[in-house]
């Protein structure tokens, strides 16, 4: 076969050539089990996928309903990429009626982060008024009940700069020793510890961090449909980084999602899979994934500070769709006292920005609500998780403090950083 | 039972037999169809899907390549409904002889095909799908056009002026007295009653059986039978139609049509006209050859094939030493029989393709209205069928029917997106008459998409029940009916994809649902089947 047939049949749209419409997908999803709004992804995925034509507006609006989870693709026995399927239509959508102002505002979080933080109190505050609430979800559909973030009121970037100026490092002796840095949105604006705990893990290890420009992963834009927007940051965030790439130095990120959209979704679903993506993307790993895979390697110290405490864990969809198993679990299982259990559950409902939509907030709270009993059964006062969307989500069922595994990994090495309060300390000994 | 009188009996519903029906009534004239088994269940329904704009035979048979572009333009003003303006590409490769394409270009000119040549880059970035190989290419006004829906709408409009149909009757003899044809004894094909038709005159439009109705009047009519194979790929690979820029050969157009994409065809000589074989090398050649247009379509997911026998007659004047089918010209003759043969009251048509089947219509009917003294001219040209939509079809357009609430009701088959509400119309639509599923599938499609019945059939066959009051066992055996019909169009491909829902379905149809047990063929003491049902 040819190398334009195998490309051919590789496209996300092909695969649905695979589907023996079994239901797996059907039964797993966690939208089309509570509203009728949503008839599955099958039925919108591969069995849709046939009825149309390319180029022309997609006739199904119910696939709006999809959250873009992303379980069907992961559970799908034969390969079909259903929820790329689905995203790819949504974007045909787009395209033909346009971008709702509500679903553009949702696409640019990276913009309303960057220009947000030095009015953090003021947004902060304002935010938290029911009134703005209510006037938000009546003007832009944003629901009142949708769980917002904080402005940290300083970049993790600006926080950064200082630090390299501050504390100049001497160059490492070789690229082995590097490691970049992706942030994401929400570490920079809103999160910023997660970002300081995150280098110095890396530094403690005697890694060698570097952090290049970068741009919003397009994750949010892609779910929107709003496909030319996510391919601009694409575009931007593989030129900021194929260079580390080609030169073997892997990428690693604190926020799952963004990792997702770097490894799979910039070829899978935006359809960009030139070698420089391919390379971003082979050299793109999940934080949690590289320490596991430090470990495998025998090159992560185990000298950890014990941490009494058992903890429930709740694997993002976007983290199961790397395939990679749960790192962060077989890393947390090193420390000792430690106990972490995965949350039985499948989604929180957040996706991304679809439990932030009006309409479909109470979808997204129905879908979480698994998540809610347990930890609440299990009177568990702290969640760890890996993605910011689902940390928000699951606070606002479950007025639990959620954290991001990397807490515990800094804490366990006994590493602190300035204006972070650890939410669970390990022993000193 | 007292006979029936009309004016015409038409026999045979494929196309032409229902372009006929349509034409007589337009004319005023009281006419009858019969047909042996359901609408469109010969040719016309084991079809390929490709409007021809008439390229493919500019060269070899300018004739034919003139009546397809007339015809073409015609049906597309007259059953957009069923007719999908894919456009077409005329594509030669490397392979493929470099003087032909000249040829081809003056013959197309001659008989008034419009061609653009286009560049292969221009081509490819219409069709990604096409090979890199591509030495020169042209389009042409070729379109898909669904047979079924295309058929149902000259019944349906022939109905609006009082004509009637009768399916499921065979014609078993014709009335003489003396020279002249003056009625049938037709035998309901389900029920073995008999019926008499008298009749001013008799349409044979019986497709590859004409012969077997001129015989029933002691005419020898020579129909060469031309089997040909086909195969449905679950995805459209292409969206516009794709023929071979190369003397017609084997397995060299890909038509998009519906949700599939068609590839075509074999010509094999038979001896039967309800040969349907499809032999392994014939999937084999048709695979590879639209391999060698679009790369890789070999290892996609082949849906269903059947095979369809062309009725090929040459006249005893014409002197033709090839005998091979696709040698024979592919025009149409009406054979006046009072003329040649001295007989009075029945007219045959025979040859021809269904894409100039208003035509073929058109000029049986003015023979036949001839002989019934009847002068109105044909108007079928003129104006869309009565009662029908003057958009052209969509594939998308199911699928904005179910979103936008067109089409209410539970989704019952999933693939081709057909609801509870629409089976029970088109069950309705039979009366008291019997309805198989199979009739079904033909109606809706049911049946026809990926899953091939996997999981639609049995839903069906309980809706059957529900509505027709059937006993369980009638049920049983109607959806074990359905299944091995569809069986018969998965057994060539049973490779792959096909083979993994093979499985499946057969799982579900055996294991849970215990089918040979349901119909009482199987015996499972003795581990045996009461029919031949596993061939």
């Amino acid at each position: 076969m040819t190398d334009n047939a195998q490309h051919l049949i590789d496209l996300t749209a092909f695969t649905a050539d695979h589907c023996l419409k079994c239901n797996i997908c059907t039964a797993a999803c966690p939208v089309a089990s509570i509203t009728p709004l949503f008839p599955g992804p099958k039925t919108v995925g591969p069995q849709a996928q046939r009825m149309r034509l390319p180029g022309a507006p997609s006739p199904d609006h119910s696939i709006d309903y999809c959250s873009g989870c992303g379980i069907c693709t992961l559970v799908c026995p034969h390969g079909v990429r259903v929820m790329e399927i689905n995203t790819q239509a949504k974007a045909q959508m787009t395209a033909t009626h346009g971008i709702s102002l509500r679903n553009w505002f949702l696409s640019r979080n990276e913009r309303w982060g960057r220009l947000g933080t030095p009015f953090a109190p003021l947004i902060n505050f304002g935010l938290r008024l029911w009134l703005a609430r209510w006037f938000a979800e009546k003007a832009v559909k944003i629901s009142a009940r949708a769980p917002l973030p904080r402005w940290a009121g300083y970049t993790f970037r600006g926080w950064w700069k200082k630090q390299v100026r501050q504390h100049p490092r001497p160059a490492p002796a070789s690229d082995a020793q590097r490691v970049v840095y992706f942030h994401g949105c929400s570490t920079n604006t809103y999160e910023p510890h997660i970002g300081k705990l995150a280098v110095a893990v890396l530094e403690h290890l005697g890694l060698y961090v570097e952090i290049p420009p970068q741009t919003c992963c397009g994750l949010p834009a892609q779910s929107n449909g709003d496909f030319k927007a996510a391919r601009r940051y694409a575009r931007k965030n593989i030129a900021f980084l194929v260079d580390y790439a080609r030169r073997g130095i892997p990428i690693v990120g604190t926020s799952a999602s963004c990792m997702t959209a770097i490894k799979g979704d910039y070829q899978h679903v935006l359809g960009l899979d030139d070698p420089d993506a391919q390379l971003v993307a082979e050299h793109t790993y999940d934080f949690m994934e590289f320490l596991a895979k430090l470990h495998r390697e025998g090159k992560l110290p185990t000298d950890f500070h014990p941490i009494e405490r058992e903890l429930p864990y709740h694997a993002p969809c976007q983290l199961k769709a790397h395939g990679m198993g749960r790192p962060a679990l077989d890393v947390l299982d090193l420390i000792p006292g430690l106990r972490c259990w995965e949350i039985d559950a499948d989604c929180c409902g957040i996706a991304g920005t679809y439990g932030f939509k009006a309409e479909k907030r109470a979808i997204a709270e129905t879908v979480g609500k698994p998540i809610a009993e347990q930890v609440e059964a299990a009177s568990a006062e702290v969640v760890v998780c890996d993605t910011e969307t689902c940390r928000w989500q699951i606070t606002s069922l479950t007025n639990a403090t959620t954290i991001h595994p990397v807490e515990l990994v800094a804490q366990a090495y006994g590493l602190t950083v300035d204006r972070y309060t650890p939410p669970v300390t390990a022993r000193q000994m | 039972m007292t006979p029936q009188t009309v004016d015409v009996l038409v026999i045979g519903g494929g196309a032409t037999g229902a372009a006929a029906l349509y034409d007589l009534a337009r004319r005023g004239v009281r006419a009858l169809l019969v047909e042996q088994n359901d609408f469109t269940t010969g040719t016309s329904g084991r079809y390929h899907g490709l409007l021809h704009s008439g390229g493919r035979y500019a060269v070899r048979d300018p004739e034919t390549a003139q009546e397809c572009i007339a015809e073409n333009t015609i049906l597309r003003r007259i059953t957009p409904f069923a007719i999908e303006d894919t456009g077409g590409l005329f594509v030669a490769t490397l392979d493929d002889p470099a003087d032909f394409p000249a040829q081809w270009v003056t013959g197309c000119a001659a008989a008034g095909i419009p061609t653009e040549q286009l560049t292969p880059e221009q081509a490819r970035a219409q069709e990604p799908a096409l090979t890199p190989n591509i030495t020169a290419v042209y389009r042409v006004p070729d379109a898909s056009v669904d047979s079924f829906d295309l058929i149902h709408g000259f019944i349906a409009a022939a109905r609006t002026y009082g004509c009637k149909t009768l399916i499921y009757h065979r014609v078993t003899q014709l009335i003489h007295e003396g020279d002249t044809i003056v009625g049938a004894r037709l035998e309901d094909t389900r029920t073995g009653a008999t019926r008499i038709i008298h009749a001013a005159c008799i349409l044979n439009a019986a497709g590859p059986w004409v012969s077997v109705i001129a015989g029933l009047a002691g005419i020898a009519v020579e129909v060469k039978f031309d089997r040909g194979a086909m195969i449905a790929m679950n995805m459209r690979w292409v969206n516009t139609i794709v023929n071979r820029l190369r003397p017609a050969a084997d397995g060299d157009i890909l038509v998009p049509v519906g949700a599939v994409c068609v590839l075509g065809t074999t010509s094999v000589m038979t001896d039967h006209p309800d040969d349907y074989r499809i032999e392994p090398w014939e999937v084999s050649k048709i695979l590879n050859e639209a391999e060698a247009v679009v790369p890789g379509i070999r290892y996609g997911r082949a849906l269903r094939a059947w095979a369809g026998v062309r009725p090929l007659y040459e006249s005893p004047a014409a002197h033709h030493n090839d005998t091979a089918g696709r040698a024979v010209m592919r025009t149409f003759s009406v054979l006046d029989h009072a003329a040649l043969h001295g007989v009075r009251g029945l007219v045959t048509v025979v040859g021809g393709k269904l894409t100039t089947c208003r035509l073929m219509a058109e000029q049986t009917v003015d023979v036949v209205c001839q002989q019934i003294g009847v002068t109105a001219p044909c108007t079928t040209a003129r104006e869309v069928l009565p009662g029908a939509t003057t958009r052209y079809h969509r594939l998308d357009q199911r699928l904005h029917r179910l979103e936008h609430g067109e089409t209410p009701g539970e989704l019952i088959c999933e693939c081709e997106m057909v609801t509870r509400p629409q089976i029970e119309q088109a069950i309705a639509a039979y009366g008291d008459q019997p309805v198989a599923l199979d009739d079904l599938r033909r109606d809706l499609r049911i049946g026809m998409g990926p899953c091939q019945g996997g999981f639609c059939s049995y839903r069906a066959a309980a809706i059957l029940q529900e509505v027709k009051g059937h006993s369980a066992l009638e049920t049983n055996r109607a959806f074990a009916a359905f299944v091995r019909e569809r069986y018969q169009g998965v057994r060539p491909l049973l490779w792959g994809h096909q083979l993994r829902q093979f499985y499946l379905d057969e799982l579900i149809y055996r294991r849970t649902l215990g089918l040979d047990w349901l119909t009482g063929d199987y015996d499972p003491h003795e581990n045996v089947y009461a029919e031949g049902d596993h061939d």
